[in-house]
Order: structure tokens, then C-alpha cells, then sequence
């Protein structure tokens, strides 16, 4: 018999603490779908996705209810797009973003991901045409997902790609200023970007993926919170094993369901993505833990620090808990869809900087960050610059999803309820870096990529 | 398969029989019981074999927490996989 204390432990980690399975994402493979017309193209490509994806969303809900374990999500990423847009002869590839729309709606996913570029050295003609066509593609869709990855650690930064990344972003939130810029909120902007990620919106099929693979996300911010709480005041070194076996279990979960799931679709298995992932819901909350670790409020000095170490922790107690780890795997920070990081920012105490600093120590970037209206497109892709640059130097990946909001300021605030709750707007440094970013061309791979 | 149903709340006469009750009716077989009752409070956790369950399991699951709310308890029913996973290395 299992232990009584484990088996309540289990289940109120469930009911109380939010433990939970974020998301269940299908990757799919779409390099058998190319083509030169655009319309059989599209079709090849709803045909795949509701073909693999069949029975994703019944068979999730099936182990929902039968491990009473909730799985918030389930998701499908697919080959980046522009990689099936190359052959295609017409100019606008925006009908593949609509044709990845409808197949999510009809096998009932919330959000697709890979209408995506690998641009970190140059551009193909594909590559042009998607990210000429995603103001167009992410106003005329419902979710779809779309990621640039702007460098790697082995080939530098791609300059010209970041000053794009600028003016496409402001053109999104123009293109969707009737919902407060909610375009920008499914674009993200990658160094590194992991080929195996189950989350959104950064989640695409890599290339060296197999034909049809599954990954799941776990989550667990109130889980690790709680456990903190009820430790008092204990040493770091005892906080940091805590968190470890704390994180182990949660994994375990996810390791679970990952098996389940894989083998009743018949398909093969990824990896677990061992990120706490925070949403808007009180108590699942990131930056709740590190003021739980003992800072006055998330953003104060100390902050680096503490989330440093739970990074850290969390990651040595997964790592053994699932039998292949991948995605992005530390802990989020995204401003809005946080309810300690939205209140710390309200008060002034965290900032653009702060946060900055906080993703040198964990995944992923600049998540979820309103930030005001007529920031200039330079600014925006100096901001890019920046985050990649942390990635790119410390070999992991960065990630930049920011809301230039159409039409607010400082002072205001967005709201877009759910999961991806709400922030206030946050200010930037608007001295100009137009010269800087003017020069294009490309920032050399560091010299410690050089390993061979 | 197995799995382990709990049942918590305020302690009052005839809870194991009204779960056994559903359970035998659904050719359920009772492994394992524990139950506690501190102060007012009645913990008891069950192990039981569904291989035999002649229902889908979901209806199995909604019966018992449904009998639950209306009792006052709070019962749920999950795969023991569950507890082993993340309790046993």
C-alpha cells in the first residue's frame, strides 16, 4: 500500500496548489507537404495536421480524467513554415497561417505553433515571404503561433533580421490595435530557440524531429510556493533540496503522462519540458516563490539570486525524474500572465532592466511585456539585440515577446483575461539606438562557440 | 489495474458502506483499506482492482464524487500509477 501521507500529499497538491500538466503538444512534421501552388499546398497542410491530430485532444481529456490529473492544454507545433514556403510561387504565404487555423480549430486545439523562420544566418526566399506575411497572418487568425529565431550561439546574431523583427512587431500591433496589440502576444523572437519546446507561442517541429513526436510542458509554481511556505525558515541549502524533490515529483507527473498519452496515439515520444510555467490564477505564481524565498517584493535586489537558485533546483530535480528533458526547461517569468510579477511591476519595482538581468539565470526572455505604443521600431529591436545577446553569450535561449500597445502609455494598462491575464504598461529608454541598429549586417558567433 | 480512491471529511455513520456499496455493484475488489479519524475528520484511503470494473471508469469516478458532495466529503478516485510515479524512484 502507498503511503497516506504521499497519496494526500498528491492530491492536494492537485486541488489546493495547481499542480497541473500545462500542455500536451503534438509536433508534426510538414516537409511532405510542399509545393509550388499555394492552394494544394494548404490543403496538404490541413490534411496532415487533422489527420495526426485526430485524436489528440480526446486522449488527453481521457487521461485527464482517469489519472485526475488536469492538462490545460493541448497544443500541435509543426515544421517551420517558411521551410514549405520556399517552393511556393505566389508572393503571399499568409493562406498557409489560415490553413494551420482551421485544422487546430477543427481537431479542437487552443493554439498552433511553427509558423516560423530559422533566419539566425540569412534569409531564403521562404524565409522573406513569412515574415513579410505575419502582420497579415497573426490579425487573421485566432492561434496561430509564429517564432523568428534571430540567432545561435554558433553563428552570431543576424543584425538585419533583428531591425526587421522591430518593424514587423510594430506593424502587428497596429494591424491589432482593437485588441489591445494582441497580435504581438504570438510572435516571439529567439536565440537558441530549442526544436523541442511544447510551449507557446515559441513551440515549432524541428528539423531534426521525426515525423510525428509528442512533448509535454509541466507547470507547478503554487506546488513549489507551498512547499517553500511550509518549510519556514530554513537554509538556502535545505531550500535548494526542497526544491529539487519538489521538482521531481511534479516531473514525475509529466514523465507520466507523457508515456500515457504517447503510446495510446501509437506515436513516439519527446521529452518533458521541466519550466514552471505561471498563469494569471492567484497562487501559481513565479514570482510569488521568490518572495516566498524571503524578497519584499519580486524585482528588489536579491532577485537574481533567488531565482538563480530555484532555476537551478528545479532543474537538478527534474533531470531525474523524466527519462529525456528538453524545450526550454527553467522557470518562465512572462510579466502578464503572472499576478506577483504584474503587482511587482504596478509598484515600480520591477522593470524592463531587472527583468533583463533575471533572464541571464533562466528561460526564457522578455516574456509578455507591454510596453508603450510609440516605442520606435529601433528601440523594440534594440531591445531584441539585448536579450539575444544574453543568449548567445551564455549558450542558452533567450526570447523576446513584447506589446508595443497602439495608443497607451505609461499609466495605462491591457487586459486580455485567461491565461494570458493582463500588465500594466511598462516604460523603456527611448534614447535612440537608430545608428546602431541602422548598421545591419551580422554580430560574429563568440569566440567560445569555437569548440570543435 | 489499480487504483486508489480517498475519501475525507467530516466522519459520520455508514461511509465505508455507501463506498463499498458503489464499488461491489461495479464488481470492484477492495485490496487495502487505512482510515483515520482525528478529531472530526474521517480519512480513509482504499486500494482497489478495476481490472474487473464493469463500467467505463470515468462513470465509476463521477458515481463516487457525486456520492461524495452529497454526503459532505470530498472523494477522489485515481490511478494508483499516479502515486507510484511520483512517490517511488
Amino acid at each position: 500500500m502507498i503511503n497516506t501521507r504521499d497519496i494526500l500529499e498528491t492530491i492536494h497538491m492537485v486541488t489546493e496548489e495547481h499542480l497541473d500538466i500545462r500542455t500536451v503538444t503534438m509536433g508534426i512534421s510538414l516537409r511532405d507537404c510542399v509545393g509550388t501552388d499555394i492552394d494544394a499546398v494548404c490543403q496538404k497542410v490541413y490534411d496532415k495536421i487533422t489527420r495526426c491530430a485526430k485524436d489528440l485532444v480526446s486522449v488527453c481529456e481521457r487521461i485527464e480524467a482517469e489519472f485526475g490529473i488536469p492538462i490545460i492544454n493541448k497544443r500541435i507545433s509543426v515544421t517551420p513554415a517558411s521551410m514549405i514556403c520556399d517552393a511556393i510561387t505566389a508572393e503571399d504565404v499568409s493562406p498557409i497561417a489560415r490553413a494551420m487555423d482551421r485544422a487546430a480549430r477543427d481537431v479542437g486545439v487552443n493554439f498552433i505553433g511553427g509558423y516560423s523562420a530559422l533566419v539566425h544566418k540569412g534569409l531564403t526566399k521562404g524565409d522573406d515571404k513569412l515574415i513579410r506575411s505575419l502582420p497579415d497572418a497573426l490579425s487573421t487568425t485566432e492561434r496561430v503561433c509564429s517564432s523568428i529565431n534571430v540567432a545561435t550561439t554558433h553563428a552570431g546574431i543576424n543584425m538585419d533580421a533583428v531591425a526587421r523583427c522591430g518593424h514587423i512587431i510594430k506593424e502587428i500591433a497596429y494591424r491589432t490595435r482593437e485588441t489591445d496589440s494582441f497580435g504581438c502576444a504570438k510572435l516571439v523572437v529567439f536565440a537558441n530557440a530549442p526544436e523541442d519546446n511544447p510551449f507557446m507561442a515559441g513551440a515549432f517541429h524541428g528539423v531534426g524531429e521525426g515525423e510525428c513526436v509528442l512533448n509535454v510542458g509541466i507547470s507547478g509554481p503554487g506546488v513549489v510556493r507551498a512547499a517553500i511556505a511550509r518549510a519556514g525558515d530554513c537554509d538556502l541549502s535545505e531550500l535548494a533540496e526542497l526544491i529539487k524533490r519538489t521538482a521531481f515529483k511534479i516531473t514525475r507527473m509529466g514523465q507520466l503522462v507523457l508515456k500515457e498519452a504517447s503510446a495510446r496515439l501509437g506515436i513516439s515520444y519527446g521529452i518533458v519540458d521541466l519550466s514552471l510555467a505561471p498563469t494569471p490564477a492567484v497562487g501559481d505564481s513565479v514570482a510569488r516563490i521568490l518572495e516566498e524565498m524571503g524578497l519584499e517584493t519580486c524585482g528588489c535586489h536579491g532577485t537574481t539570486a533567488c531565482l538563480a537558485m530555484l532555476n537551478d533546483a528545479v532543474k537538478k530535480g527534474g533531470i531525474m525524474a523524466s527519462a529525456h528533458v528538453g524545450g526550454l526547461s527553467g522557470a518562465f517569468i512572462p510579466v502578464s500572465e503572472d499576478s506577483g510579477m504584474v503587482e511587482a511591476a504596478e509598484k515600480g519595482v520591477l522593470t524592463l532592466d531587472k527583468l533583463e538581468a533575471m533572464t541571464a539565470v533562466c528561460s526564457v526572455g522578455l516574456d509578455m511585456i507591454a510596453i508603450p505604443g510609440d516605442t520606435t521600431a529601433e528601440v523594440i529591436s534594440a531591445i531584441i539585440a539585448d536579450e539575444i545577446s544574453i543568449g548567445v553569450i551564455n549558450t542558452k535561449t533567450t526570447a523576446v515577446r513584447v506589446l508595443p500597445v497602439y495608443g497607451k502609455g505609461v499609466g495605462d494598462s491591457i487586459d486580455f483575461g485567461g491565461l494570458w491575464g493582463g500588465a500594466p504598461i511598462m516604460p523603456v529608454h527611448n534614447e535612440s539606438p537608430a545608428r546602431f541598429i541602422g548598421r545591419g549586417g551580422r554580430i560574429p558567433a563568440p569566440v567560445h562557440s569555437f569548440r570543435n | 489495474m489499480k487504483a486508489v480512491i480517498s475519501v475525507i471529511g467530516k466522519d459520520t455513520v455508514g461511509i465505508i458502506a455507501r463506498v463499498s456499496e458503489v464499488l461491489s455493484r461495479h464488481s470492484i475488489n477492495i485490496l487495502d483499506i487505512t482510515q483515520s479519524v482525528l478529531s472530526d475528520l474521517f480519512a480513509m484511503i482504499m486500494l482497489v482492482d478495476i481490472t474487473t470494473l464493469d463500467v467505463d471508469y470515468t462513470v465509476l469516478k463521477d458515481e463516487l464524487e457525486q456520492m461524495g458532495e452529497g454526503m459532505g466529503l470530498e472523494i477522489h478516485c485515481m490511478h494508483a500509477s499516479v502515486f507510484d510515479t511520483m512517490h517511488k524512484i
